[in-house]
């Protein structure tokens, strides 16, 4: 069937059979990559994208489902070649990954939660991963580098202190 | 060691593969795409065992997209079995079922698709007809007799050795006290969120067969060719993949050999990656399942001085290296310990459940369960407090070079010092004190301690010791470095890796070396064909093994470079000093040459080279590892690891009486892996294993019913830690140079796992002790706690 998607702020009109996971669409039709399959039903959470800002897993929501919305994903919050977003870059400060498998997941899940509140707490973190399995890294250095990016973030747009 | 302070290593520097995984551009070997390749689905035996009589693929060839259904009789008739470490040869292991299934899941066929849905739609389709046949799933009724799974062996015992170090006997009879104990490991595994997936492509006019895999395998080429019956030279596998998480599971040898197999059949490329059943069922997924009777002799004061050990090992249907999960435990078979004599009997049976495959610490976190478990109670029933027992039998930093009962000299350690270290920070007596006031307020709390041992650098000469016929005793690791005509160094590993950050610390080694900044140090993976012998990320190696060889590659290259210098500044060697890339005259310092000069006379001009030194400037280094060398002598004493970690848990736990709910209130680590090369790669490995021992020890578990059917296949059943499951822990540092490697680092690449479950077991039991109730079998789950809670308080009213 026919189905149209905006992708990373692109409109795309795609032939997938019916039953395609958007997941599948992503990668296969799309040459999106960057969203992992992990256990095809709901629970790992390495499919995740955004649709309409939201954290969503591709992998139980079928490519035409997502006709009218705004999906997001990982290629579409890198700034551009070679450029990190401050997210991805505190990802990268506190070595909040291992084999990276989680980790576009991850970067999203993060960039979901800092749009929505950009001073959360530990608990708050801890909270919105909760629904991504890592298995390499105890999560430690993933809730690490969300809360700096999130601090860096806050900082950002605040006038630097005046030299004394 | 080195004596000079690092520049670079233990510095807290960024790990390099970050950045292509936070934006999505790691090449896992499911983004692999090659043009006009055709999909695996497989088909797989719904019976715990079963005959199978015939396979009807009419229906599945007709369907849309369908080119091909293997079974295994045309597979087996092609190829070879696959490697096993055990000489079993009736015990033989493919990649499908020949003839008889040996557990549900196993696969019997595989379609072969334009698309992976298609290839599902068709293994639906196949009509297969099966004779069901006895099974056992139980070690002990397998060990015992039970139905043969493999009935031309003639028994389910693939191994059953007993081995005595020491006076075991007069020990025991020597000892006031004595104990025993039944300590169960159930069958988890680590579990990565990437499944196994291969992509095979045959060029059949190069004879070459090209393999995208995400593996994580020694001899991997060579298995592939073995079965396949071609050269392993013409096995070229691409160790550029990023590997999706291993932790040792991602063996897929039998995924290549079919894949392979099916690529050269049919002429275009294969591909199967695993779904999630297809891997909880029958893929490289599950780990040891292990049963301890541990009997240990003892004095009043709590002084262990000898310790009986039976270990028998749930293989599942097949076997690879998976027996010798039982064998490399003998190389700190004591744990940190004293104890005097050990006799140890390793059997491992095989049972009518998947295939165990190489988990995290090959065997060790088991053993380490078993050992700890028993130390908590020699203290338990001498009333003595379990710290101060671990205190008084530890081996103390003097000690050191210290030989165990097994022939292993262990390298270095101050475990006193680490626990010390701990304690500054945790106040013992008051963390006794907030588990009494937890239990005054009506909830069980518990502490448990684990103090553990990391085996590291990978030397497993455990083969030799249960297989005399394997009489291996390298086991290396290379590197190379070449500095191109404009000087820009590259240096080579050849491996993959799944998340170790193995391009990290080769760039950082060799930075370290050659004074440069590791950035400017690019690190090049070629694949197997171009590749120096590697043994591959296990056995907490690498750090160790891939650092030695990058270490000495950059001294050699160091060397002659400074001997072009000297050379061409006309002085004595001993002159020339090597001064961040440049090379300068001790005597006359301003008489120097520069790193571009340097790069100019070994590309360039040759005339001005030292005489018979080969031209530009590459230079390579295979490293066997340290202490490494030795075989087994006959009554089984042997070297095994060069280099011991150690780690120190303390972790206060309380658990709901009503619900069973256990929760980690505190975790508190020491660690000593001596030098840290990268900190951060070191504390996320930590992190992370204890992450897996949480999961072992409370959660995951490949639970079977009655009828031989897995229960635990999906995500939904086989529970995983996610960041409500892990607390935050405090882990404390401290260094113990190992005198055996390069920089004084040791492994760290099973931290926190080899430990975690022991120490969450010993505070559960804590918890329950005032309830009068133990409970000694992993996973420690809600449901077991809860009822065992509510049966004691039954029985108590």
């Amino acid at each position: 069937m026919r189905i149209n998607l905006a992708v990373n702020g692109a409109e795309h009109a795609l032939d997938v059979e019916p039953r395609t996971t958007l997941l599948d669409c992503l990668r296969d039709h799309l040459d999106l990559k960057g969203a992992h399959a992990g256990c095809e039903h709901g629970v790992c959470g390495a499919c995740t994208v955004l649709v309409d800002g939201v954290a969503v897993r591709s992998c139980l929501m079928f490519a035409p489902q997502a006709e009218g919305v705004a999906i997001t994903t990982i290629e579409g919050v890198t700034p551009g070649p070679g450029e990190l977003s401050p997210i991805q870059d505190a990802f990268c400060e506190t070595h909040g990954m291992q084999c990276g498998y989680c980790t576009p997941a991850m970067v999203l899940t993060a960039h979901a939660l800092l749009a929505d509140n950009p001073a959360p707490t530990r608990e708050q973190i801890v909270e919105a991963i909760s629904g991504n399995i890592c298995r390499c890294t105890g999560y430690a250095q993933i809730v690490e580098a969300i809360s700096l990016a999130a601090e860096r973030m806050r900082g950002a747009n605040r006038p630097s202190e005046p030299a004394r | 060691m080195s004596e000079t302070r690092h520049r670079y290593v233990a510095s807290d520097r960024r790990v390099r593969e970050d950045r292509r995984f936070v934006v999505g551009k790691g090449t896992f070997v499911a983004d692999i795409d090659l043009p006009d390749t055709k999909h695996i689905a497989l088909v797989t035996c719904p019976h715990a065992a079963a005959r199978i009589k015939s396979i009807d693929k009419r229906a599945a060839l007709a369907m849309p997209g369908v080119h091909y259904v293997l079974d295994g009789r045309e597979l087996a008739e092609a190829t070879l079995p696959l490697m096993t470490g055990l000489d079993t040869p009736n015990v033989p292991r493919r990649p499908l079922a020949l003839d008889v299934a040996r557990y549900s899941g196993e696969w019997v066929a595989a379609v072969v698709a334009d698309t992976r849905a298609q290839a599902e739609d068709a293994a639906e389709a196949i009509d297969i007809d099966y004779e069901p046949l006895p099974f056992v799933l139980d070690a002990e009724q397998a060990f015992a007799g039970g139905p043969l799974v493999h009935e031309k062996h003639g028994s389910n015992v693939l191994l059953d050795k007993t081995f005595v170090w020491g006076e075991v006997d007069k020990d025991f009879a020597a000892s006031p006290r004595k104990l025993s104990l039944r300590v169960k490991w159930g069958r988890s595994s680590t579990v990565p969120i990437e499944t196994f997936g291969v992509v095979t492509s045959w060029d059949p006019w190069r004879e070459i067969l090209d393999v995208y895999a995400s593996i994580q395998m020694p001899r991997y080429a060579d298995q592939i060719g073995a079965a396949l019956k071609i050269p392993s030279s013409s096995v070229r596998v691409h160790y550029d993949v990023d590997v999706g998480g291993s932790y040792g599971v991602k063996r897929g040898i039998k995924n290549t050999v079919l894949a392979g197999y099916l690529a050269r059949r049919l002429g275009f490329p294969i591909r199967l990656i695993e779904d999630r059943l297809e891997n909880m069922r029958g893929g490289d997924a599950h780990g040891p399942e292990r049963l301890f009777d541990v009997e240990v002799a003892f004095d009043d004061n709590g002084i262990v001085r000898s310790m009986k050990m039976r270990a028998l090992e749930n293989l599942g249907a097949y076997a690879g290296r998976s027996p010798f999960q039982l064998g490399k435990p003998i190389g700190s078979i004591v744990g940190p310990y004293k104890i005097k004599s050990v006799q140890y009997r390793a059997i491992a049976v095989v049972t009518n459940k998947t295939t165990q495959d190489a988990v995290r610490g090959f065997g060790q976190g088991p053993t380490n369960l078993a050992l700890e478990r028993v130390m908590d109670e020699v203290a338990n029933m001498l009333g003595l407090d379990p710290l101060e027992v671990r205190r008084r039998n530890l081996i103390r930093n003097e000690e050191f070079p210290y030989l165990i009962p097994s022939g292993t000299t262990y390298d270095s350690g101050d475990y006193h010092t680490v626990i010390d270290k701990v304690l500054a920070d945790t106040n013992y007596e008051a963390l006794k004190r907030e588990r009494d006031r937890l239990r005054a307020e009506g909830k069980l709390a518990g502490i448990g301690i684990a103090a553990c041992l990391e085996p590291s650098g990978g030397n497993a000469t455990f083969e030799a010791l249960l297989n005399p016929a394997i009489t291996t005793s390298t086991f290396m690791d290379s590197c190379r470095i070449t500095v191109d005509g404009m000087g820009a160094i590259t240096a080579t590993m050849h491996t993959t890796s799944s998340g170790q950050g193995h391009e990290t610390l080769v760039g950082t080694v060799i930075g370290e070396v050659l004074q440069v900044d590791p950035d400017t140090v690019r690190v090049a993976r070629p694949d197997s064909l171009n590749s120096l012998p590697s043994g591959t990320p296990v056995g907490s190696r690498m750090a160790i093994m891939l650092g030695g060889a990058a270490f000495h590659a950059a001294q050699k290259l160091k060397a002659k470079l400074t001997a072009i210098a000297a050379h061409d500044l006309g002085i004595a060697p001993e002159r020339a000093v090597y001064d961040q890339g440049s090379v300068y005259d001790r005597d006359a310092p301003q008489n120097r040459r520069s790193w571009a000069d340097l790069v100019q006379i070994a590309h360039r001009n040759i005339h001005r080279m030292p005489k018979d030194f080969e031209p530009g400037l590459a230079v390579s280094h295979i490293y066997e590892v340290p202490t490494g060398g030795t075989l087994p002598t006959p009554d089984g004493r042997v070297q095994m690891y060069p280099c011991f970690s150690f780690e120190f848990h303390l972790i206060l736990l309380s658990i709901d009486p009503d619900l069973g709910v256990p929760e980690i209130v505190r975790y508190r680590l020491g660690h000593d892996c001596g030098t840290q090369i990268n900190p951060k790669i070191v504390r996320g490995m930590t992190m992370g294993g204890i992450a897996h021992g949480i999961g072992a020890a409370l959660f995951e578990e490949f639970a079977y019913n009655d009828e031989g059917q897995l229960i635990a296949q999906t995500f939904m059943d086989y529970l995983l830690p996610s960041s409500h499951e892990v607390p935050p822990v405090d882990i404390v540092d401290h260094e113990t140079p190992s005198p055996h490697t390069v920089l004084g680092q040791k492994g760290s690449g099973e931290s926190g796992y080899l430990g975690a479950p022991a120490a969450l077991a010993n505070a559960v039991n804590d918890a329950l002790r005032p309830l009068g109730v133990s409970i000694n079998a992993l996973p420690l789950k809600v449901s077991k706690l809860g009822d065992l809670i509510a049966a004691a308080r039954t029985k108590g009213k």
